[in-house]
This record gives C-alpha cells, structure tokens and sequence, in this order.
C-alpha cells in the first residue's frame, strides 16, 4: 500500500504492455509463419479445427456446445473448444487476433467486424457465403460484409431494440401503439398525467442510452447517414446531429429521472412493477421477467418514425462466427462456419438458448413463441439493420466520447457538438 | 577476487572497511543476487513500464500492429487538455479527494487511533473492526455501499424516510452528490489504514513524555497536540504523503460505481479507460498516464528530500 502512485499504476499498465510487447514481437513471425506454410493448401481436409468462444455464461455456453456437437456429428470433424469469460474476449481480440488465435472464434456484426477484416487479422469467406447466402435478408447480408466486400462473418442469432411494455397495463389505461414521433409524445403525456414515468431510461452503465440515439439518428437522418457519421464519415458538428439532440430534448422530461443511477436490470424491474409505461432496450430485457405470467404480459413496439424512413431500420445486434487470418487455411473451420449459417446448425443451438432470434431463413421457428415470433418478423421486414453504436462506430469513440456526452446531455439537455468532433478527429485518427 | 581469504578472522573492523574487496566469493555472488534480483524486478516492473508509457505517450496507436504506430509529437497532450472533457472535472476531483482525505479522512484516522490507544475496554475489538475495510475485496465493497446507496432500496434514503418517493436522493446517480457518496466510502477504508498507521506511532511514543507534561499541569489535549503529535513526526510524514498518494490513485470505488463517469471521473479510471479493452487509445491514455506520473512525482520528490536530509543530519 505505501508504493508511489507511479508504481501502482505502471504495475498495471505492465501487464498490458507486456501482452502488447510479447504479442506484438511473436505477431509478426507466426502470422508469417501461418501465410507461409501451405497447410494442406485449404483444400485437403483436415480433420480439426480449434474454436475459440466468448460464450462464458452457461446458457450460451451449453448452446455452443451443443452446436459444436451437432456439427461433428454431422461432418465426422473434430472441434476443440476454448471458452474464455465474455467481457475479457473482448478486452483482448486485438492481442488474440494477433498472437495464437483459434481458428472460428465468436464475435459481432458491423465495424467491429469490419475493423479487424481491414487489419488483414481474419479471413473472408466469399466462398461459405455462396453456400449460405439464400438463407439470409439483406440486412443481414450487409451487415456481414467488409468495407472491401467481401464477407467475413456468419450470423447465429440476432435480437431486436425496442420499447417494451405490459400489455395488461396498456389495456387498463387505454393506450395504443405509437406510429408516429407525435403519438409518441401524445402518449407520453398521457401517462404523466396518470402517474407513470412514460419512458423507462437507466443508463449507469452509459451504453444504453446509444440505443435511444441510434434510433432517433436513423429515424431523423436515415440509416446511411447514421452508418456514415458512426464510421465518422460524417462530421459531428452539423445540423443533423443536432436535430436528433433537439429531438431527444422534446423526450427528456418523460425519461425516468433517476437514470443515471440506475442499470438495465432496475429499469426492467420498474418496468415490471407496472411504475413506467414503456423501456427502450435489447429484448434480452425478457430475461429479467422470471416470473411467467409477467413474462407472457410483455409486448413490444419498433421505435416510432420521426422523418425520413418510417421504420424501416431496425436496431438489431447480430452475434457470430468468424475465422481468423491462420482459421482461413483450415477446410474444417470453413465447414464449421457454414454450418452456423443452417437452420439445422442455428437450432442446435436455439434449443439450449432460446433467448435469442435464429437468423438463418431455413431455420425451423416451429418452436418459437407469439412474442419470439413478432420480435423476429420486424427483424426480417427491416430493409436495414443497425448493430449498435459501440458495434457501428470504433468502441473507443462510443467509450470515451459519445456516452460521456450523452450522459451530461440526460442530465441538462446540453450537448456540444464541435467537441464531440474535435474529440472524434482524435480518436479516430490513433486507428 | 582473489584476495577473499587473506587474514580471515585476523582483520580488524577498521582494517575491513578498508578493504572492501576482502569480501569472498560467496559473499559477492550473495551480494549480487540481493541487490541484483530487486533491481531486476524494479527495472522491470517500474522504469521499463515509466519508460514505455511516455514513449507511448508521444505517438498514435490503436495497440494492433506496431506499423500502425504513429508520430504524434504533443497532439495526445494538447488533446487532452483541450478538448477532453473528462480530464479537467477529474483533476478538480482528484484534489476534492485529497482535500477530503485530508480534512476528513486522515484526521479521523488519527481521532481512532488516539481513542484506541488510550486503552478502553476492546479495544482489539474495535481495531479489527476498523482496519476491516482495508482488506475487503473492491466486489464486496461495491455490493456494501449499493446496500446503503441504492436509490429505491437503500438504507440511507429509508433512514430518510424518502425511499420510494421523487424526492429520493439517488446518491450515486446525481452528478453533484456522488463524488461525495464515493468519498465517504474511500473514507471509510482510508481511515482504518491510517489508525493502523498511528496506533503503531502512539505507542513508539515515550510515556515518559506524557508524564513530564503531565507534572508540568498540561492537560490531555495539550499534551496531544503539544508533545505527543509532534513527537510522532516520521509518522506524520508517512501519513501526509500516503493521502496524497491515495487521493491521486484513488480508483477502485469509482470504478466499482460507474467506471468512472457521470460525476466520478479520476485521472486513474481514465486512464485505464483508454489503455483497456477494445476501445483503446493507447496514446491518450499512456499521455494521461504521464501527467499523473509528474502530478505524483512531486510528493514522491518532497518525501525523498526529506528522509535523505534528515538521515544527514543524522
């Protein structure tokens, strides 16, 4: 305890540069090494493959292991599983991709997808995707598609963003569901008069609130141009941006005041209470409704149109498989992927997590519920499918700049724009 | 080293310290190893690390390939002083945080100590209970203070009677109330490892001291803070520089609460919030690094000049 502040944190920061500096220094050679070495040229089969999963939690991880099952029943392969807990996969996919990785590895949809595809860090995979192109929308395509296009991820399973809410309680007061920003409003007005926070809003955790801008943004500006500002294609100090703030402001005074010391899971349990009307969130929000009559009460509506494109975008976090640049040499890690990418390999897993939606079009919903079904229709309606802001845009933009600015924006209704670009200029520039 | 076994046994001691090299082999390979081993460890673990970060706190890197590593020259700091609006609230909370330990947090300290020195009955009791905050883990902390901070289910705001109602305070929600909330808690640890610190102290101290003030007819406080708190000047020392080491790496509560947003920037979570994870940015937080290198080196410096002077005088 009595170590300089100097030491303490250089003992952290040591661990991080040590995996930097080991990765960084073995990265070189053994990536030349994997390009280097005609492992059987791709073509003649080899037998195994490793996989690496950040499916740590035991329903998801009992999920794959089913999956993985399935497919080595199916293909005579052998898979050898490496787990690691979910949030640390994360901290390190730039050292992972870069040492050792395995072959198949788990990840996301979108620019974090995109992000280490223009690295060179993972392989395409053209060739899977003619295979199992037909089982996917559109939407799902794009959202697998490098900034080269090509494709480079498989998606297992998806779930949608929007406002959920109890149909017994809505029924009770009357509401309808809102269509239009104007309805919105309307409603929420109407459920201040009668004693209930209208917007459930809990943002301690800073990311959640992204899910209310990416819709307002898409809504307001269209999908491209939210895509396009995300990849900070697009400036930040402009016009546009600022209408999605303005309108955000108009929604303020009807979002749960004490957000900003509350988690998802607190604002879910008011939700459940019946204390506020309606939650913009993932439908992962189900999985706090334990109890099975409260679960069979919830319903859910897609974020309202505001101007240019209805609601055709929808929110929708994919989750999948992707190879690594040495994976990309390995005809088994190729069939695995293409497996994730049938409705026979996507049930495998569905069966164990049925939480989420199954993406592939053969996939077998016969066993989905009414709520399931819904959430997947607005899913396979949408033209377009946004991920996430810390999917869409570098993480460290969504980190360090919009969610501070965000969460100062929840409490007065300010935002500065010009710093948000400037801090934008820089961030994106260490990429 | 030949010379190790001439006059073994005969030498005087004056004799020896003129002839350093009379060491023997065993003694220089024992030698070497000690002073060897630490060195190592300290050139690893510390002046590599210093020497990296501001390295690293000079370029743009996203910590993917070592190509990627650009020239930045002073644009991270420049960045970081202009226009990342995190970095001035957590300087002026860092200070509120060394103001507080040392108003509050210290002083506190030193009031358990001198009560649990003045020999009450269990007083070991007390002790532990006390120092017990000092090596709770950083999760069970979190989960103790949501116990008392919570909004709608904690104990404060039902001590209050406010719970449940609008006018709840949402103690580590509100921006303007929970660096407070976050201090009271790093309070709560800090002054057990200061009353640890001064009951050692207390009782380093001479009765006889205390008893020629008491015949002189000074009364307890006068003898406290006339001829007992000075005599403990090493350990005032120590205790002065600890809290502004604490207050400068004060992380682990904040981090617990929010990751260190919404009210609760500190230098050191924002730091680690742009050299961890996926979103890193290594040259911001390596720049960030580096000012809360030279912010701590000077307590450090002051601390060192200090201890060498007076071992000079000595």
């Amino acid at each position: 305890m009595q170590h300089p502040a100097a030491t303490a944190f250089n003992r952290r920061t040591l661990l991080k540069g040590a995996g930097i500096g080991a990765l960084g220094l073995f990265a070189a050679p053994v990536l030349a090494a994997c390009t280097g070495t005609p492992s059987g040229g791709g073509t003649s089969a080899s037998k195994t493959l490793t996989f690496g999963s950040n499916a740590s939690d035991d329903v998801p991880k009992r999920a794959y292991a089913a999956f993985v099952d399935a497919f080595q029943k199916k293909s005579g392969d052998t898979v050898k599983v490496n787990t690691t807990d979910h949030n640390s996969f994360q901290d390190k996919i730039s050292n992972y991709l870069q040492g050792a990785p395995d072959d198949a590895f788990t990840w996301f949809a979108g620019y974090r997808m995109q992000y280490y595809s223009k690295k060179g860090l993972t392989a395409d995979i053209d060739d899977v995707w003619d295979k199992i192109g037909d089982n996917y929308s559109e939407g799902l395509a794009k959202a697998s598609t490098g900034e080269d296009g090509k494709k480079y991820f498989v998606p297992n399973y998806n779930y949608p963003w929007g406002y959920f809410y109890k149909k017994s309680l809505w029924q009770s007061k009357g509401y309808q569901v809102p269509k239009t920003l104007d309805d919105f409003e309307a409603l929420c007005k109407q459920m201040k008069t009668d004693g209930l926070i209208p917007i459930g809003f809990a943002d301690k955790d800073a990311w959640p609130a992204c899910g209310t801008f990416d819709y307002i943004d898409m809504r307001t500006n269209g999908y491209q141009f939210h895509m396009d500002l995300c990849a900070h294609k697009e400036s930040w100090n402009q016009k546009k941006v600022q209408d999605v703030f303005d309108t955000w402001k108009l929604l303020l005074p009807y979002q749960d005041p004490a957000a900003l010391g509350m988690t998802w899971q607190d604002a879910a349990q008011k939700l459940g209470k019946g204390e506020s009307g309606m939650f913009l969130l993932g439908s992962f929000v189900t999985q706090q409704f334990t109890d099975p009559a409260t679960l069979a009460d919830i319903d859910f509506f897609p974020f309202p149109s505001i101007a240019v494109e209805g609601q055709d975008a929808i929110e929708a976090p994919i989750d999948g498989l992707m190879l690594s640049k040495k994976g990309g040499q390995n005809q088994a890690a190729r069939d695995l992927l293409a497996f994730m990418g049938t409705g026979a390999g996507q049930l495998a897993y569905w069966k164990v997590d049925g939480s989420n939606l199954m993406t592939a079009k053969d996939a077998d919903t016969s066993g989905y519920t009414d709520f399931s079904k819904k959430l997947a229709g607005v899913i396979a309606d949408a033209k377009s499918v946004s991920q996430f802001f810390d999917r869409d845009a570098l993480p460290a933009m969504a980190t360090n700049v919009l969610e501070p600015a965000m969460q100062s924006f929840i409490k007065d209704g300010t935002v500065d724009l010009s710093n948000i670009e400037s801090q934008a200029k820089t961030q994106y520039a260490s990429e | 080293m030949s010379g190790g076994t001439i006059g073994r046994g005969t030498e005087t001691p004056a004799r020896r310290r003129g002839h350093l090299r009379q060491l023997t082999k065993r003694d220089v390979v024992t030698l070497a190893v000690m002073a060897g081993i630490p060195t190592l460890i300290q050139l690893c673990l510390v002046w590599l690390p210093t020497l990296f970060s501001i390295g690293l706190s000079f370029v743009r890197w996203n910590g993917l390939a070592f190509g990627d590593m650009k020239p930045a020259g002073l644009d991270n700091f420049r960045f970081i002083f202009t226009d990342y609006t995190p970095f001035w609230p957590a300087v002026t909370h860092n200070i509120l945080w060394l103001l507080f330990l040392g108003v509050i947090g210290t002083p506190l300290g030193l009031l358990l100590a001198v009560l649990l020195d003045s020999r009450i009955r269990g007083s070991r009791i007390y002790q532990s209970i006390f120092f017990t905050p000092v090596m709770l883990s950083l999760a069970l902390i979190g989960i103790i203070w949501q116990l008392f901070y919570s909004r709608d289910n904690g104990l404060l705001n039902f001590l209050l009677g406010t719970s449940g109602t609008p006018s709840a305070i949402d103690w580590l929600g509100d921006s303007n109330v929970n660096i407070w909330a976050a201090m009271v808690a790093a309070t709560w640890r800090h002054a057990g490892y200061v009353m640890i610190l001064y009951l050692a102290g207390l009782k380093g101290v001479d009765p006889t001291l205390r008893e020629a003030a008491a015949i002189d007819g000074a009364n307890g406080p006068q003898t406290f803070f006339r001829v007992v708190f000075p005599a403990m000047k090493p350990t005032n020392i120590i205790i002065v520089v600890i809290t502004i080491i604490e207050s400068l790496r004060a992380f682990d509560i904040v981090y617990v609460i929010n990751k260190g947003t919404n009210g609760l920037e500190l230098l050191s979570a924002l730091v680690i919030q742009n050299l961890v994870g996926e979103g890193q940015v290594i040259g911001v937080g390596s720049a960030l690094a580096v000012v809360l290198l030279v912010i701590s080196l000077v307590p450090i410096v002051f601390y060192l000049v200090r201890t060498f002077r007076s071992q000079e005088n000595e």
